[in-house]
């Protein structure tokens, strides 16, 4: 109580002093009725005002009380200059709240272990090597007995858990009519147990639940669900939901922090792995294998147990497949395996964008470290212009301490104002940045906690931010000498070094922000205005889907009812639309060869789907409503080049050949211009074949492709999503979206990146151009006298501009240059986030050159046109 | 003999047994007391007696509090918390082996 009444009692120090004198006279008055003498009592009391030090300095916490009058005489300093002070705490506020925004995001995302009993000892296992495409690559999914095998055998060891890859599938709870989303995940039966997680309500999977294909039809919700879902109703259990061609019993909702080890999405129904139909299949690598490691286990042996297992099961598995090349089986059986530590989760956001995540933070950080430049700058101006009265404290016999202290209260009320509204910044703007990621209609979902990690950081943030910039100044104004100060009144020749040092680092690191961003902008530039090679102009896309296999001709029946309703052009179906992502690709045998190394790509497609998406026939014909897979095919020209080497491709014959060995003859019937397949990167050899076929009788998922008349394609969109219903019965719309989507789909993440990376840019040169201008203003300001003196004798405005430039002209150069070299060394670090783009490019060093140089220019106009305006007269009259 | 100031030390001691046969008394109030019960001996100086009493709410022995007296005025008026009472006991027993080695120096001496 005492300390805390102490520090209250200074908080409130004059209504304390009121109240001691209150007593006192109370005192006295009452000594006096007594009968004493009133002069006497007076007397007895000695001086009033020492009695009252007395018991004040008794009541109050001292240190305290000097350190409110810094702080109220800091606060009176930062009014004194509205304008600078308020762009100082807003320039501040802005890269701190950045800054911890990138840090929420990162730490959300990558760094925060995951709510699970024993994050330290959770790992995964990828394979690397050469893929099945021949290519180099790194791969975190497994198939299922592969996986059984390897959690036997370690057993003891360590808990082998299966987690298939979160996706945004359909599931109904009554009927198909009321079809939504839902994120689902398969896991193991076991992996609750191994998390140590608890039942929120009902139970969860558990280890039996891993012991037969498709008899465990059981979901767990996650809280998160349940509350969006439904409101926390208890009675949701044991209620049913179809998902996947299956009924599934809700039996209970896991523990209300666990959302699943996927950072980036948050898993809203859980089903055991064993209800998925790939899990008997050895060719399928549907789910990732995380590994809750037994405290002192060797992470080494248990990797090469790992890898001998998985090498036996592989040669197992690809002995006598003839649809593979010899040169594909021996790469893919010398894959490694590896283990990682994940104990943040592992998801592919955090591959895709973690590292963009952290060129963010990086281009921030310099924007901070920009903008502490700045308001060092203004702290020493502002020091350098209390001189006198620095001197003066100092000669009345004030320490070197409590000067330090009366400047950096200063510092960290504007510190602490920044982080303030910084953190609202960080509030606001961290979702948003998440909202940015994924497509609309899956959104990423990052849980962002304001939790103790996050207020250390800003905390941190701050402390370090209040040395940055408040430091130095501090320990410069406090070491004043006041004989020198007194008399002249003259910067010292040190605090403008250290103002002009900080406008060269300004110009590196904003050469630097700038260079990247450009960069940034150029990649997504040249990315979106790449032509796709087909038009996505007024087109949409309706994914539909039947519960059963469907006869193609009632597809071709529903998409002959969509020709005839008004503002439909055309409308052609494919099994799913071009840059959806997804793809099917086998090997290809040419006059009875051996099954190709590279692999080609395939889609079915019905005959006008060509004409719909403006891909140009070459050569020969579209499709025909006779032709049947497999038998016709339509090839682009990457796959006449690669495996017909361009000689008269149609009429020719090739086998798309299995892994199993199967092969299916076929005739190049057109050639098609070349169109990207799944994604814009890069152009794939594409086989497009008919959606009639010999070999299946009916198909549950494809895409009804159609041309509308208005330029706002998703108008039609419910209409036309009821009428295939209407249709069909058995016929769902389980996604409507126009072509122009998808086609943004692709940047998602360049496009990201150059918005954030061009605001900050802005900031940077906005910033750096304030500070230069600052700096010179000063500049010119200071030497007034001496520029007045200059000119009266004769000195040309041209030499007074070189006088007043000179130095920081230097300095700008040295900094650009510093920057320059900086810019070099941080683009290859984040190279693989740029398109075609290179960062040795000279025009992508000299365009934030021209830039940051201009800005520089247009800021130091005003003090160059200020030092000219000088009045000699004027000038040498005042002194 | 001649009106001493309380001794050095024991301020502390008589303020507190004063407040704990009779609580709640005001500053004056306590000067009086002592006064009055060291039979004029011993006097407390406003310019002590309102530090010490300052100190020892701080230190948690005492509580204060504003009573509106009949008169109109405010009075401060303090009395014993239990921390108190353990401190009485504490230099009342220090006290009582002051005084009795003093007492054996003058007798020996």
């Amino acid at each position: 109580m005492s300390v805390w009444s102490r520090i209250s009692n200074a908080v409130r120090s004059e209504r304390l002093n009121r109240e001691i004198e209150e007593e006192l006279q109370a005192h006295m008055e009452e000594a006096i009725a007594s009968g004493r003498d009133p002069d006497e009592a007076r007397r007895a009391f000695g001086s009033a005002l020492r009695a009252r030090e007395a018991g004040h300095s008794v009541r109050v916490a001292g240190w305290l009380e000097s350190l409110l009058a810094d702080v109220r005489f800091g606060w009176r300093q930062l009014c004194r200059n509205r304008v600078t002070s308020a762009a100082a705490v807003l320039s501040l506020a802005l890269a701190i709240g950045a800054c911890t925004s990138s840090f929420r995001l990162i730490d959300a995302l990558v760094w925060r272990p995951l709510p699970i009993a024993h994050p330290e000892r959770l790992y995964f296992l990828s394979r690397a090597g050469m893929g099945f495409d021949n290519k180099p690559g790194a791969w975190d999914s497994w198939a299922y007995p592969d996986f059984e095998l390897l959690q036997a055998a370690a057993r003891g060891k360590a808990q082998l858990i299966a987690v298939s890859y979160a996706n945004r599938d359909d599931i109904t709870y009554k009927t198909d009519l009321e079809m939504e989303k839902a994120s689902v995940q398969h896991v193991s039966g076991n992996m609750f147990a191994a998390f140590g997680l608890q039942p929120a309500a009902g139970r969860l999977f558990s280890e039996s639940d891993d012991h037969a294909p498709g008899a465990a039809p059981y979901a767990v919700l996650t809280y998160d669900y349940w509350t969006r879902r439904f409101a926390r109703d208890p009675s949701v259990i044991g209620r049913t939901l179809h998902y996947d061609n299956g009924v599934y019993q809700i039996i209970g909702v896991s523990e209300k922090k666990f959302t699943g080890t996927e950072p980036g999405i948050v898993v809203d129904i859980f089903v055991p792995t064993m209800m998925d139909r790939g899990v008997t299949r050895q060719d399928r690598t549907w789910i990732r294998t995380l590994v809750l490691v037994e405290p002192g286990v060797s992470i080494e042996s248990l990797r090469q147990m790992f890898e001998a297992i998985h090498g036996g099961f592989e040669r197992q598995r690809l002995t006598g497949q003839t649809g593979l090349s010899p040169v594909t089986i021996q790469n893919v059986l010398r894959n490694n395996v590896r283990i990682e530590p994940a104990p943040a989760g592992i998801s592919q956001m955090q591959k895709n964008y973690g590292r963009a995540l952290a060129a963010i933070a990086f281009l921030v950080l310099l924007v901070l470290f920009i903008a502490c430049a700045n308001v060092a700058n203004l702290m020493s101006a502002r020091a350098a212009a209390r001189t006198r009265e620095m001197a003066l404290r100092v000669s009345i016999g004030a320490g070197k301490g409590r000067l330090v202290r009366l400047v950096l209260a200063e510092s960290v009320l504007l510190a602490v104002l920044s982080a303030a509204i910084g953190a609202l910044f960080s509030w606001w703007s961290a979702p948003l940045v998440v909202g940015m990621i994924n497509p609309k209609d899956n959104p990423a979902r990052l849980i962002l906690p304001a939790d103790v990690r996050v207020l250390a950081f800003g905390l941190l943030l701050t402390i370090v931010v209040m040395l940055l910039f408040g430091l130095l100044p501090a320990l410069r104004a406090s070491s004043v000498n006041p004989a020198g100060a007194l008399k002249t009144g003259e910067t010292p020749v040190a605090r403008q070094r250290l103002m002009r040092t900080m406008v060269g680092i300004q110009v590196a690191f904003c050469f630097l922000v700038v260079f990247v961003a450009g960069l940034f902008v150029a990649s997504f530039e040249l990315l979106s205005n790449k032509p796709t090679g087909f038009s996505a102009d007024r087109l949409l896309l309706l994914e539909t889907t039947s519960r059963a296999p469907q006869p193609t001709v009632y597809w071709d029946d529903v998409a002959e009812h969509l020709r005839e309703m008004p503002g439909v052009e055309r409308v052609s179906q494919s099994s799913w639309p071009l840059l959806k992502g997804i793809g099917w690709n086998d090997s290809i045998s040419v006059n009875g060869g051996p099954p190709s190394i590279d692999l080609a790509y395939f889609l079915n497609v019905s005959p006008g789907w060509f004409e719909t998406m403006k891909i140009p026939l070459l050569q020969g014909r579209d499709f025909r409503d006779s032709d049947a897979y497999p038998q016709a095919a339509v090839v682009n020209q990457t796959f006449a080049r690669k495996f017909l080497h361009d000689e008269h491709p149609v009429g020719r014959f090739f086998e798309k050949a299995s892994d199993d060995g199967t092969h299916q003859r076929m005739q190049v019937v057109g050639v098609v211009r070349d169109a990207y397949y799944s994604s814009i990167l890069v152009m794939l050899p594409v086989v497009f074949v008919p959606m009639h076929s010999q070999e299946i009788a009916g198909v549950r998922d494809a895409t009804f492709v159609v041309r509308t008349a208005s330029s706002n394609p998703l108008a039609l969109a419910s209409t036309l999503r009821q009428e295939v219903t209407h249709v069909r019965a058995e016929f769902r719309v389980s996604n409507v979206r126009s072509q122009e989507e998808l086609n943004q789909g692709q940047t998602i993440r360049e496009r990201l990146l150059a918005m954030l990376a061009f605001f900050f840019g802005f900031v940077a040169l906005l910033l750096a151009g304030i500070g230069l201008y600052g700096v010179l203003n000063y500049s010119v300001l200071q030497r007034r006298r001496e520029i007045g003196i200059r000119m009266a004798i004769g000195s040309p405005r041209a030499g007074i501009v070189r006088l007043v430039t000179i130095d920081v002209c230097i300095m700008i150069a040295l900094g650009a240059c510093a920057g320059v070299a900086l810019g070099l060394g941080a683009a290859r670090s984040v190279e693989s986030l740029f398109y075609e783009v290179n960062a040795t490019d000279p025009i992508m060093i000299l365009l934030p050159f021209t830039v940051v140089l201009s800005t520089a220019c247009a800021a130091a106009i005003p003090a160059l046109v200020r030092a000219v305006r000088i009045d000699p007269a004027e000038i040498l009259r005042s002194e | 003999m001649a009106k001493t100031d309380a001794l050095q030390g024991s301020l502390d001691l008589l303020v507190l047994k004063i407040l704990s046969r009779r609580p709640r008394l005001h500053g004056y109030a306590i000067m009086a007391a002592i006064a009055f019960t060291s039979g004029e001996v011993l006097r407390a100086e406003e310019g002590s007696l309102y530090p010490a009493l300052y100190r020892m709410e701080e230190a948690g022995w005492i509580r204060a509090e504003w009573i509106k007296k009949e008169t109109g005025r405010r009075a401060r008026v303090y009395e014993l918390t239990a921390e108190g009472k353990k401190q009485l006991g504490a230099e009342e027993s220090r006290w009582q082996s002051v005084s009795l080695a003093i007492n054996r120096v003058l007798r020996e001496a």
